[in-house]
């Protein structure tokens, strides 16, 4: 079996994995930060250590995402559509609509039975569908990121937040609290705003059965939860410790598909 | 004597103004908003008042302006601050037909003919791209007071370009470029220069006519009014009134309606008319 590696580097995390053409041996995430070549490096470095690894051990790595060009180690880059669509197949072969909700970014994919990209939709030029949007909530209320799925898990009544920009919902974050609404009710309202956007987004790209929900914000079940009642069907999640990864596992599949094509040339020629 | 009050309650800031029967500025207050509306606004009518060393009871009527106007437990009346701005800037510059307001939290775009009336008007109201919140962003990511804004964009002579509309997404890119090296000051002055070219749409959506007077708390900031002429190629009126002109608006109405109900055959300009 060859060794191939994905590194996915994100607005927000940069994810990196080392898969054996079976299953992953090693997977290593860290925030992306401003230096994009040393964090990814640093990652790919980290997975292949979990793995019991060196570089050289690896036969092709591709790196995508959004600073996926300021990956040197790299043999291919391709873009996020393509490798998360190549991941959530590879976990839920059903997959024909992806959502991938990340830091910055919202993405709805439609993909065919063989994970190819057949039509999709961003939210790339406003915070109000994406993590930042949940991010900026929980620091209005002096929660940091990784508080919001707890935060959440508290709310009995959720309120609802209207506004649609992630500055302007400050005014209404601190209203809601002046009124004494609760902090976990208010998340909840903000999860559920996000989940409006991102049914939207799907309608745009004709989204059908089955979907899978890919991203670091579906580490939170109440945020599944909230998008599955929103949409009104069922939704495919890999497990928290993995749904971060699918983009980067999606790349390393990509890279055994890629060097088995390069083999099969060799022969031929 | 008899005096009107306007108190403008803004996202950010709150200022209160008090004029006399002739319309000559008596007292004023400026402060943050915060998460208290009904106090802030309180306190700066309070520090109105006490800057023109009077007392509540001789201010006959008070109107309230800004987002936080129904908030405010001691007006009489409230009006838009799309109408007190055009009021105020027609106020300090009588051949003003284009209104540009900036404030904290959002920008508008006023148009208004030769009465001073207004003719139309569009804003952000969804989206806080292009307004202060954006130079707030810039400024929290750079470390800088708000008021070094300005003098430290000024410095710049090879600006970045900003790609990013959204605030929240300014504020990761701002720190990109700072991480590629960029000089401060070119990354401010392209921060000012995005924010001027999404005013600058704005006000065209209106239509853009001489003169062009620009109000709000941004116009203290000499590099947004730079950045805002270089975009629209024209000058524009500025004065030390600017920051205060939704309340300065606010208080005219409510010295018209002091004057209309003490003799009611008269025109409501006529208040202005005078020195």
């Amino acid at each position: 079996m060859s060794i191939t590696a994905g590194i996915d580097v994100g607005s927000t995390y940069t994810k990196a994995v080392v898969f054996n053409g079976k299953e992953l041996i090693g997977k290593a995430m860290n925030a992306t930060g401003f230096k994009l070549t040393e964090v990814s490096e640093a990652l790919f470095d980290a997975a292949l250590a979990e793995a019991g690894l060196k570089r050289d051990d690896v036969e092709y790595t591709i790196a995508t995402g959004y600073g996926r060009h300021q990956c040197y180690v790299k043999d291919l880059a391709v873009t996020d559509l393509t490798s998360a669509a190549r991941g959530a197949h590879f976990l839920f072969p059903g997959t024909r609509t992806v959502l991938d909700i990340g830091g910055q970014t919202m993405k709805a994919t439609r993909i065919d039975e063989s994970a190819r990209v057949k039509n999709f939709r961003l939210n790339d030029k406003c915070a109000a569908g994406t993590g930042a949007f949940l991010e900026k909530t929980a620091r209005y209320m002096g929660y940091e990121t990784e508080q919001i799925g707890g935060l959440m898990d508290t709310s009995r009544e959720e309120v609802t937040i209207s506004g649609v920009c992630a500055v302007f919902a400050e005014s209404e974050v601190i209203n809601h609290l002046s009124m004494g609404t609760s902090p976990g009710d208010i998340m909840q309202g903000s999860a559920n705003s996000l989940s409006e956007r991102s049914v939207q987004l799907l309608k745009r790209v004709k989204a059908e059965p089955e979907f899978t929900l890919i991203g670091g914000l579906l580490r939170w079940p109440r945020m599944v939860d909230a998008i599955a009642k929103q949409l009104g069907e069922k939704v495919n999640v890999a497990d928290p410790e993995l749904v971060q990864y699918t983009a980067a596992v999606g790349a390393a599949i990509l890279g055994q598909v890629r060097l088995e094509r390069l083999q099969a040339e060799r022969v031929a020629g | 004597m008899a005096y009107a009050a306007g108190v403008d309650v803004g996202s950010t800031q709150t200022k209160a103004i008090i004029i006399d029967e002739h319309g000559i500025i008596a007292g004023r207050s400026l402060r943050d908003t915060g998460a208290n509306v009904v106090r802030a606004a309180e306190k700066a009518f309070a520090e109105a008042l006490a800057g023109a060393k009077i007392s509540e009871r001789e201010v006959e009527y008070v109107i309230g302006t800004g987002y936080g106007r129904y908030r405010i437990t001691f007006g009489n009346a409230q009006v838009t601050e799309i109408s007190c701005h055009a009021r105020g800037a027609v106020k300090f510059f009588p051949n003003t037909r284009s209104v540009v307001d900036m404030g904290g939290q959002d920008t508008k775009a006023i148009r208004v003919n030769a009465e001073g009336e207004i003719d139309d008007f569009c804003m952000n109201d969804k989206c806080a791209a292009g307004t202060g919140r954006f130079l707030g962003a810039a400024a929290a990511a750079l470390d800088l007071g708000l008021d070094n804004l300005g003098p430290t964009a000024l410095k710049s002579d090879k600006p970045v370009r900003i790609s990013t509309t959204c605030t929240v997404f300014a504020e990761s890119e701002v720190l990109a470029w700072l991480g590629k090296g960029k000089k401060v000051e070119d990354i401010l002055w392209g921060v000012h220069q995005s924010i001027a070219s999404r005013s600058a749409g704005l006000m065209r959506r209106v239509g853009v006519e001489d003169e062009i007077t620009f109000t709000g708390g941004v116009t203290r900031n000499v590099a947004m009014v730079k950045a805002l002429e270089e975009r629209l190629d024209k000058k524009l009126n500025v004065s030390e009134e600017s920051h205060y002109m939704g309340a300065m608006g606010a208080a005219l109405f409510a010295l018209d309606h002091i004057l209309t109900s003490r003799t009611p055959t008269k025109s409501t300009k006529s208040a202005e008319a005078r020195p």
